[in-house]
Parts: structure tokens; C-alpha cells; sequence
């Protein structure tokens, strides 16, 4: 069996400016990947055309051994593929457990015939999946602006495992946290990985990424320039790399 | 040595009432009308305050879905009187084409209801699918539909309706002759020296039943809780897979429907149609939707609250009208409460954002 999602000769355009050229990747079930760069590198752009943001101009996406096609972002949802941004997209406005089933809210009947929310049920399920990622927040009818950042980091992630993530792409997960949540948030990612979900994580705190990470791949002005085994490199090697001061070794 | 938890349940207790400042608001208006204005204290005026109401109460729950949504919907009060204009000819025309009374206002109203979610199609799609800004569509409709109703009556009122439409727009849901008889909406026959009690205006029960509805489907169904979320986050809202563009689309056409209905129920109180009908209320529904809690910025508000912020619009109108005083001070009070609210959401979050 190959990578759990591969994603080989990708090219994305932007008018002149190709913003991802060329890059073949992939990641393992159970596997955390960081992915690397200096602004402008592409990282994110690759992200999103494995998330259905954009759409890539070349090269091909294997999910599962199975060539796939996204169009959009609910296509990648569907496939289990889901994606947390830096920006979290959370309604502040709504309670923790109306963000969880955002889009996809229970729903009961009342008198035979009336559809309404049953907010029961989704506290209790949100509940449960909150325990399973060992997450402490006080009261799921709080709502997201109450919360600290650690706290809507692991919203925004129990939304994604509620809905049988297979495949997680964090973007910047720890960058807006503090030291101590920080730390769990990483903690959260080594127990998802050891639940056998395959990760990408971007992040320029090469600390939190080598404290997480399996293997890491760096990218520089849209080219893939090198492709590391975490224990088998240090940080001076990957600075080098992302800059560009040092030869490349393919 | 000062008690700490004095202090704390002090601090919660003003926190408490703060919340409920409209509800306050209300009551101390209540009580200020009831002594100082002769006759303001009755049954008679309570309904004078719904009947006269039906208007904000419905552009008020119109504005509200809107202003959750994060937008503003200023053609209201033309569409109100657009509809007004539309179902008043609608219901002579039939009328005069043979149908009876009875079918013709019916069949007048319905016709009207579908004609008067078109405005709100058009806001919609410019502000969900052209990127207008909600306040530029709106206003263009708002003088669209103005210049449309123009048109259409060309200067001369819609009048001539059948005398049914009055009956029903002026009539009583309960009839009670003391002691003996209490009728539903058929006025009782009455024997010399009695005399009967109206009660509960047919246009408040009619205006009621829409608004309720719509108050539980915002604050139990799917489609209320994604009006929620496309206000507090449209990044959210679209990642969580929800058609935003198709949910502002309804939405708007949800608040040109609920100005319809307040056009047609206009023409069952007034027995005809004005293309100015609902142009007053405009202000006075966006006032009230903000005393009603809801954040102009989007993300909060409820149709409850909105209510409560009509009443006090209301109970001021009919308050200054018992006491004889000019309404054009009731502008200035409505422009002085709008700003106080505004001001309240903007330097006192925490009474408006609640935790749950």
C-alpha cells in the first residue's frame, strides 16, 4: 500500500506567477508531515487545493489509492479530508456544541411533522468527543467568543473528528496559543496520530514541528527543495533550507 | 471592611437588571403614561397600541432576520407600501370582475404575498450574488418600489374595496356580551340596553400568528440557526457547508414578505392603499430590532427582543397621543432611544452578549 494521500507533479497558476510547480508529496496513515517554508513558499496554496479551496492547473491527488477530483470544499469533506485554518472558522456567536454541528446540525420531530434542532443530542455527543480528546472546557453552551484559543483550537478540531475525519490539515495550529496550550494542542495531534490519522501541519514554529512531526518537507518559491526524516536532521539544516543558504541535497 | 460578596451580588444584580434594560424601559413608560396621561390606563388603549403596532411589529421581525444576517433592509416600508397599493387594486379588480367579496380579498392577498417576494429575490441576489452592499440595494429598492407604487395609482388612492375588507381589518377576534353570549368574530346581535365587548383586534391575532411562527422557526430550526452563523461568520458559515448566498437570498425575501403582509393588513385597516403607507415605520423597525438586543454588526438579535423594542416604540406613540402632545416629538424620542441602544451595544457589550 502507498501514502495514505498523495499528491504528485502538482502545479497551481496564478496569472504569471506559479505559485505551486511541480510538488509530488505524500503522507502515511498514523504519520504527522510538517510541511515548511518562508512566506510566499506555497505551503499554503498546496493546502488548499487538497482541501478543494483551489483547483490544481496540473498533476494529480490519490486518496486512499483512489485518484481523486475535488471541485470544492465540501468534496474533500466528504472524503474525510478536513482542514483547520489559523483563522478556525468558528461562529463566535454560537455555543461550542452549535459549533461542532455547524452545517450538520440533529435535527427532531416535534407533532410528527416539525423539524427542530435537538440541541440534546448534540450536547451530549459533543460531549463525548470532547472526552475522547481528553479536552476540559467548563460549559459547551458557552459560547466560541468565551473561550481561550487553546480552547477553540480543540472545538475546531472535535468539529472535524465528529464528522469521521480520516486526514487533518492544520494550518498554524499553536501560532495565536500560549506556552501551556500550546502543549496540548500538540499533545492532541500525537493522540490523533496515534489514532491512525494521517497529518500535514504547517507552522513556522520549527520547535512545535519537530517536537510533533515524523518526516518534513520543505518548500521554497512554489518548488519542493527538500524532503527530511524529522530525528535525522536539526533545526540549523531546515533554516538553511528554508532560506535557501545552503546547497540543495535531493 | 467591605464585604466581598456583597460587592459580587451587587455587581450581579445590576448586571441582571442591565440586561433587561428595554424591559425596564418598558415598564417605566407604562407607569409614566398611566399617571400623568388621563385614560391612558385601559383596555381600550392596550389594543389602540396593537392595532396601530401591526406595522412595527411586522417590519420590526422583517428587520430582525436581516440585521442577524449582518445587513439592513431599508425598502421595507416602500415594499409595505407597494403591497398595500397592489392588493387594494388586486381586490377591486377581482371584486369588480364578478368574484365574491370574500374570494376577492383572499385571492387578492395570496396573489400579493408571491408579488411581494420579488423585491426581496432582487436585494438578495444583489447582496448575496453581486456583492452590493446591503444598504445600496436596499435603498435602490426602497425608491424602486416607491416610484413603482407612484405609478401604479397615478396619483389617485386605491379605494373602493369591499366593505368585507373593512369589516375584517376593523373587527374583533372575541365578542363578549356580559353574560350571555361570547362570539368569535361575527359581532353578536344585541337586545336594547345591552352592549358588548370587543376584544383582540382580528389584524393583531392575524399579525400574531405569522410572527410566531417566524419566531420559532429563528429560534428552533436549521435555517434560524444558519441566519445565525452567516452573521457571526460567513468564513464558518461557508466552510460548515452552508449555501450562504442562498440563505441571504431567503432571508431578504423572508423581510419583503413580512413587509407584504404588513401592506395587505394596511389595506384591511385603512380600506386603501398608499404607496407611502409604511414609510414612517422604517425607522421605527430598525429602532426597535436594536432595543431588541441585536448587534448591527450581525450575529445576535431575536424576534422576542424585537418585540419588546416595538411595544416601547408603541406605548410612547399612543402614550404622547392620549396627552395630546404633536407626534413629530415622537421622532425626536425614537432618535434619542435609537442612539442610547446603539450606544449600550457599543460601550456595554456584556449586556447585550449574553453567555448562553
Amino acid at each position: 500500500m502507498g501514502y495514505m494521500l498523495e499528491v504528485q507533479h502538482i502545479t497551481k497558476r496564478f496569472g504569471g506567477l506559479v505559485a505551486v510547480n511541480d510538488v509530488s508529496m505524500g503522507v502515511n496513515a498514523g504519520e504527522v508531515v510538517g510541511l515548511l517554508g518562508d512566506n510566499g513558499a506555497g505551503k499554503s496554496t498546496l493546502i488548499k487545493m487538497v482541501s478543494g479551496v483551489y483547483h490544481a492547473d496540473e498533476g494529480k491527488i490519490f486518496f486512499l489509492d483512489r485518484e481523486i477530483r475535488i471541485s470544492d470544499p465540501m468534496d474533500a469533506l466528504g472524503l474525510g479530508i478536513e482542514t483547520i485554518y489559523q483563522d478556525l472558522a468558528l461562529a463566535e456567536n454560537l455555543n461550542v456544541y452549535s459549533n461542532i454541528f455547524l452545517g450538520r446540525e440533529k435535527l427532531r420531530k416535534v407533532l410528527g411533522f416539525i423539524k427542530v434542532l435537538d440541541h440534546d443530542l448534540m450536547l451530549s455527543e459533543s460531549r463525548a468527543i470532547l472526552n475522547r480528546l481528553e479536552i476540559e472546557i467548563p460549559s459547551l453552551k458557552n459560547k466560541i467568543s468565551m473561550l481561550s484559543g487553546g480552547q477553540r483550537q480543540a472545538v475546531a478540531i472535535s468539529r472535524s473528528l465528529y464528522w469521521n475525519a480520516k486526514f487533518l490539515i492544520m494550518d498554524e495550529p499553536t501560532a495565536a496559543l500560549g506556552i501551556t496550550e500550546q502543549k496540548k494542542v500538540l499533545g492532541l495531534v500525537r493522540l490523533l496520530r496515534d489514532q491512525g490519522l494521517g497529518i500535514i501541519i504547517i507552522s513556522h514554529q520549527l520547535h512545535d514541528i519537530f517536537s510533533v512531526s515524523d518526516r518534513l518537507v520543505i518548500m521554497r518559491r512554489g518548488v519542493k527543495v527538500a524532503e527530511r526524516v524529522t530525528k535525522d536532521t536539526n533545526p540549523n539544516e531546515i533554516v538553511s533550507l528554508i532560506v535557501g543558504a545552503e546547497t540543495v541535497r535531493r | 471592611m467591605v464585604n466581598t460578596t456583597d460587592i459580587k451580588s451587587t455587581k450581579r444584580l445590576l448586571l441582571f437588571l442591565g440586561r433587561r434594560w428595554a424591559l425596564l424601559f418598558l415598564l417605566f413608560e407604562a407607569i409614566l403614561f398611566s399617571v400623568i396621561a388621563r385614560g391612558f390606563f385601559t383596555v381600550n388603549v392596550a389594543q389602540i397600541i396593537f392595532f396601530y403596532g401591526t406595522s412595527i411589529f411586522l417590519l420590526g421581525t422583517a428587520e430582525t432576520f436581516v440585521i442577524i444576517t449582518g445587513g439592513i433592509d431599508l425598502s421595507v416600508g416602500f415594499v409595505m407600501g407597494f403591497a398595500s397599493i397592489v392588493s387594494a387594486k388586486l381586490i377591486v379588480f377581482l371584486n369588480n370582475s364578478g368574484l365574491s367579496p370574500g374570494l376577492s380579498i383572499v385571492a387578492g392577498v395570496l396573489i400579493t404575498f408571491a408579488i411581494g417576494l420579488i423585491p426581496g429575490y432582487v436585494n438578495g441576489t444583489l447582496v448575496a450574488r453581486l456583492k452590493v452592499p446591503p444598504f445600496i440595494a436596499t435603498f435602490s429598492m426602497l425608491a424602486i418600489t416607491h416610484g413603482t407604487s407612484e405609478l401604479l395609482i397615478r396619483g389617485v388612492p386605491a379605494t373602493n374595496l369591499p366593505y368585507l375588507a373593512n369589516a375584517i381589518g376593523n373587527g374583533y377576534f372575541i365578542y363578549y356580551v356580559p353574560g350571555r353570549v361570547i362570539s368569535l368574530f361575527v359581532k353578536p346581535v344585541i337586545e336594547r340596553g345591552e352592549y358588548f365587548l370587543e376584544l383582540i383586534p382580528n389584524v393583531v391575532v392575524f399579525t400574531f400568528i405569522f410572527i410566531l411562527i417566524f419566531a420559532f422557526i429563528l429560534r428552533w430550526s436549521k435555517f434560524g440557526q444558519h441566519t445565525y452563523a452567516v452573521g457571526g461568520s460567513v468564513d464558518a458559515a461557508v466552510r460548515a457547508g452552508i449555501n450562504v448566498r442562498k440563505h441571504l437570498v431567503k432571508t431578504y425575501m423572508l423581510s419583503s414578505f413580512f413587509a407584504t403582509i404588513s401592506g395587505t393588513i394596511y389595506v384591511l385597516q385603512y380600506v386603501t392603499g398608499k404607496a407611502d403607507a409604511g414609510a414612517p415605520f422604517l425607522l421605527d423597525a430598525i429602532v426597535a430590532v436594536v432595543i431588541g438586543g441585536a448587534s448591527l454588526y450581525g450575529g445576535i438579535g431575536t424576534v422576542g427582543g424585537t418585540l419588546l423594542g416595538c411595544l416601547i416604540l408603541s406605548v410612547l406613540e399612543t402614550g404622547l397621543r392620549v396627552m395630546g402632545v404633536p407626534t413629530f416629538d415622537k421622532y425626536i424620542a425614537v432618535g434619542v432611544i435609537l442612539i442610547f441602544a446603539v450606544l449600550i451595544d457599543q460601550f456595554f457589550p456584556e449586556l447585550t452578549h449574553k453567555g448562553d
